[in-house]
């Protein structure tokens, strides 16, 4: 059968497993059938819920305002999927192109995509995370536990680590009117996303906001009652905190151990995959029946170059996962590279919190409009002369301006002059990230290493 | 009725808040939350507030857009 | 054809009903110097992209002394400027205060609620034309009822309309960059005196709502504090004036044109007499097609800029011709069809960015509500002639009247 013909007969009646059922892996799947796939569908995912949306999970719904259970992703059409929810993909045999599932089932495939994303990493003293009162949040099952107990009034909330999700929790905290304090390991909040000159305004709206925020502290332990209910927590300063509910909030881990003997290139940091989400294998070969979008997904970048990011982003997951949709039933000459400006936003203590571009490839920050005193401002970043990212603080309306200036390398220091800028736009300042070896609550955007063709990145075969 | 507003997309222009004030609200100046689940009562004002945005950051479900049964009738799942 | 002979026609009255030929062949060149002196931008792309540029600027005093000549742009050594035009963070303060008492975060339903109120204003009004074979839309309907609204909102007394009528059609032909530089001075001076008698008006009303306040936005910008504290009484005045005119100049435009549209493809008339729920989408499509603000003539660069290929040196006057960028074919496929359910429609028609229309959603609400209403209520409205005689304003374009003849009127 010619390549041609092949194309036809599988986008009529092939077969495609996705393996993730959450944001990426729906929108992939709606993709599929809007790129006119009529063939046999199945998702997979480990959750029993149908695809929600998780950003809110942080803020609405631990305000109280919605309900954990009602973020269920509108569908954009319809998917005509068998769905295999509730049942995680345990293995995966390139060869023989299956999955297994955790119930035991196969499923066989001509194409898969995976979007398998991240779970949240946990306390790792196992015994510490087990007591009453100790959570994680990153599921709606998280969420529907921790709300219910910050409902119930807490005397006080400790979130380990201040990251946005950690942010967002100690902002809903403060709304709801529950003491919280923060522990940080790193010198300020969002310092590893945002670097620290914009790290310490998040800090000041903590503290305005009432927030007990403990800096270049790190949680030693965590201490229950003899009921196993956590009560008192230990900082390497010496000091303690008595608290009833503790948010572990140290980032994510992907979901890539079901691939650990699969001779895919999948590892801690993700999968790699081409431009074009095709996973590579161990070998640095790209497949051509195996896709990746989303938080799992880990490619290169043109415009930061060419490393391979990963980005836990919303809005990254919706583009990638259609790129991967539509190259998963095109022919090569028709492929789209995913070319995904970075994005996030978070809000917290009543601040909109933006950002384009990778604030942590850069290694100065200058202020370009408004003010860090005041909380309103835009902040673009620069890396060898060339800005690389901008975050702004309530000035969302301008961010499109420094999405072009990244896209086209425009210089930093920025030469020209913009409306409100202030005495401290006059120079740029060192952007002061931590050093990225040592993650600690993991920024949004995880930058690692040229190529896994690169002789610097290695392969360690599954401990017999 | 089920809706997703793409906050990458959003830049705070609050035509939402203004058109649906029972499902979009500001939060500050600019940051805006909404009930990914609103009433089924509020359908006509969500539909005025997808309309109305400025940057089309509001995502409704299918089914709850005109031409919902040419598209293919109720969700399959 | 030049651009220089382009921007002399687009203000030709001759050209009012229909600038779109015109529009087109400025997208030619996206950027183009006049000889008068300002740069006319007018593809989408373009337009959309200075309007979220923070090296663009809407305060005169950001021109060159030449560029503010020529453009007809000097201060009004009288009355500072509103914030319309000036820049952050002056902008955002005086936003965000008048914005307090209007809508959200701080007051959010005030819109929202006021629907009955206005729907009772268009019924009122449609109803008064019952025993009519014959109306002008723009006197009975389309002026009328935005003004009635942003008096009420503003607690402004319906009835001195008479008085300020004038001194508001006075400052928004103000707006446009027309004559010569001699005839654009007298002009200048007629605006500004008509901005020194309205100022002089809402001076008296502000102090009389600081004293008494009512449930209305004078009161409450005379009486609030807020995180920002609270305007000085000029920044009132200037912020009223503002709000005035443009509640009074533009709502008119949007609602005939609107009607106008319609009667010209009657088929979509029909289709918004069975599907109400068609006004959201349509009302976008009027804002793409026949946008009630033409032009924004009021920026200027603070710095050199490249757009598009051209260098735009600092100081110089830009036009941004937002309803050229509307019907730019790079952007609108078939851009000068009129598809009420356009998909993805994000149209220049409020402008974007921070300075992105103040009352949009006021303005939304009123068009949806008075169209809807008036093809289920007018009986077989014909236009009596098309085009229709218009405004003199290019910038704030609208027909001056719109006669029709109706069969009747239905309950």
């Amino acid at each position: 059968m010619t390549i041609d013909g092949y194309l036809e007969a599988f986008r009529r009646e092939g077969r495609i497993v996705v393996v993730g059922a959450s944001l990426a892996g729906l929108r992939a799947a709606e993709a599929l059938r809007a790129e006119g796939f009529a063939g046999t569908l199945t998702l997979v995912g480990d959750e029993p819920h149908e695809p929600y949306d998780r950003p809110p999970l942080s803020k609405q719904v631990l305000l109280g305002k919605v309900p954990a259970d009602h973020t269920r992703l509108p569908r954009v059409r319809p998917v005509d999927a068998q769905w295999r929810l509730g049942s995680a993909a345990t293995g995966l045999d390139l060869a023989a192109k299956r999955v297994r599932l955790a119930d035991g089932d196969v499923l066989d495939y001509d194409r898969l995509l995976i979007t398998t994303g991240v779970r949240a990493r946990p306390w790792p003293q196992e015994l510490e995370a087990e007591l009453d009162g100790v959570f994680v949040l990153r599921t709606q099952d998280d969420a529907v536990q921790l709300h219910h107990r910050l409902a119930a009034g807490p005397r006080r909330v400790l979130v380990i680590g201040a990251g946005f999700t950690g942010s967002e929790i100690a902002s809903a905290c403060r709304e709801r009117d529950v003491p919280v304090t923060v522990a940080e390991r790193g010198a300020a909040p969002l310092v590893g996303a945002l670097g620290g000159v914009v790290g310490e305004v998040a800090a000041e709206l903590q503290r305005a906001h009432g927030v007990d925020l403990r800096c270049g502290v790190q949680v030693t332990g965590l201490e229950g009652d003899s009921a196993g209910r956590v009560r008192t927590a230990h900082f390497s300063d010496g000091t303690a905190v008595a608290c009833d509910v503790v948010v572990v909030a140290l980032g994510a881990t992907r979901n890539t151990e079901w691939l650990a003997d699969s001779g895919l290139g999948a590892g801690p940091r993700g999968i790699a995959c081409d431009a074009g989400c095709r996973a590579f294998d161990v070998r640095g070969i790209v497949t051509d029946d195996v896709f990746v979008a989303g938080d799992v997904a880990r490619s290169p970048h043109p415009l930061f170059g060419y490393q391979f990011l990963s980005l836990e982003h919303w809005g990254n997951a919706v583009a990638q996962a259609e790129v991967a949709a539509h190259n998963m039933v095109s022919a090569s000459a028709e492929r789209r590279p995913h070319l995904w400006m970075p994005s996030f936003w978070s809000a917290q203590f009543g601040v909109n919190i933006k950002s384009v571009g990778v604030p942590p490839m850069a290694d100065q920050i200058m202020v370009t409009q408004g003010s860090l005193a005041e909380q309103r401002f835009t902040a673009a970043y620069g890396f060898q002369g060339r800005v690389i990212a901008a975050v702004t603080f309530d000035q969302a309306k301008w961010l499109d301006f420094y999405e072009r200036q990244i896209e086209r390398a425009a210089s930093f220091p920025p030469e020209f002059t913009t409306v409100d800028r202030r005495p401290e736009g006059r120079q740029p300042v060192a952007a002061d990230f931590p050093d990225p070896s040592q993650p600690s609550h993991g920024p949004t955007v995880t930058l690692s290493g040229y190529s896994p063709t690169d002789r610097r990145v290695s392969f360690t075969p599954r401990r017999a | 009725m089920r809706l997703v507003v793409d906050l990458n997309r959003c830049q705070g222009y609050a035509q939402c808040a203004f058109l649906a004030p029972d499902v979009f609200t500001m939060h500050g100046d600019e940051a805006l939350m909404y009930d990914p689940q609103a009433d089924d009562s509020q359908r006509e004002h969500v539909r005025r507030a997808a309309d109305a945005c400025p940057v089309k950051a509001i995502t409704l479900d299918y089914a709850d857009l005109d031409g919902a049964a040419e598209a293919g009738g109720s969700r399959d799942d | 054809m030049t651009s220089v002979a382009l921007l002399r026609q687009v203000l030709d009255y001759a050209n009012r009903p229909d600038p779109y030929p015109l529009y087109a062949e400025l997208r030619r060149t996206p950027v183009v110097r006049d000889e008068a002196g300002p740069y006319l931008v007018s593809t989408y792309w373009a337009v959309k992209g200075l309007l979220h540029d923070p090296r663009i600027s809407s305060d005169a005093r950001n021109l060159t002394p030449e560029a503010a000549e020529a453009t007809g742009q000097e201060q009004d050594p009288n009355l500072p400027p509103s914030f319309l035009r000036l820049d952050p963070p002056e902008h955002d303060r005086l936003r965000r205060l008048a914005m307090r008492p209007f809508g959200p975060p701080h007051t959010p339903r005030r819109v929202f609620e006021m629907h009955g109120e206005l729907a009772g204003i268009v019924t009122g009004l449609i109803d008064g034309l019952r025993g009519r074979d014959a109306i002008d839309l723009v006197d009975d309907v389309s002026y009328p009822f935005p003004v009635t609204v942003i008096c009420r909102i503003l607690g402004v007394p319906r009835e001195d309309e008479t008085h300020f009528h004038e001194w508001a059609d006075t400052i928004a032909a103000g707006l446009d960059p027309v004559g010569t530089p001699e005839e654009r001075a007298a002009k200048m001076q007629d605006v500004q005196q008509a901005r020194r008698d309205l100022a002089m008006y809402l001076a008296g009303l502000i102090e009389e709502r600081r004293r008494s306040p009512r449930d209305d936005m004078l009161s409450a910008l005379a009486t609030e504090h807020g995180p920002d504290g609270q305007m000085s009484p000029v920044e009132m005045i200037t912020t009223s004036v503002l709000l005035l005119i443009a509640g009074h100049e533009t709502t008119v435009n949007l609602i005939t044109n609107g009607m106008l549209t319609l009667l010209r493809h009657p088929d979509v008339l029909q289709r918004l007499r069975t599907e109400p729920a068609l006004a959201g989408p349509l009302v976008e499509e009027l804002l793409r097609f026949e946008p009630p603000v033409q032009m924004l003539p009021q920026r200027t660069t603070l710095a050199e800029i490249e757009v598009a290929g051209t260098v735009i040196p600092k100081g110089a006057a830009v036009y941004l011709m937002v309803a050229s960028g509307n019907r730019d074919p790079q952007r609108f496929t078939d851009p000068d069809r009129f598809v009420p359910d356009r998909p993805d429609n994000q149209h220049l028609g409020f402008g974007h960015g921070l300075h992105s229309c103040f009352g949009a959603p006021l303005a939304r609400l009123e068009a949806q509500l008075a169209l809807t209403e008036l093809v289920r209520r007018l009986d077989a409205p014909q236009l009596v002639e098309d085009p229709p005689p218009y405004r003199q304003n290019a910038v704030l374009r609208g027909p001056r009247h719109l006669p029709l003849t109706i069969g009747g009127i239905r309950d």
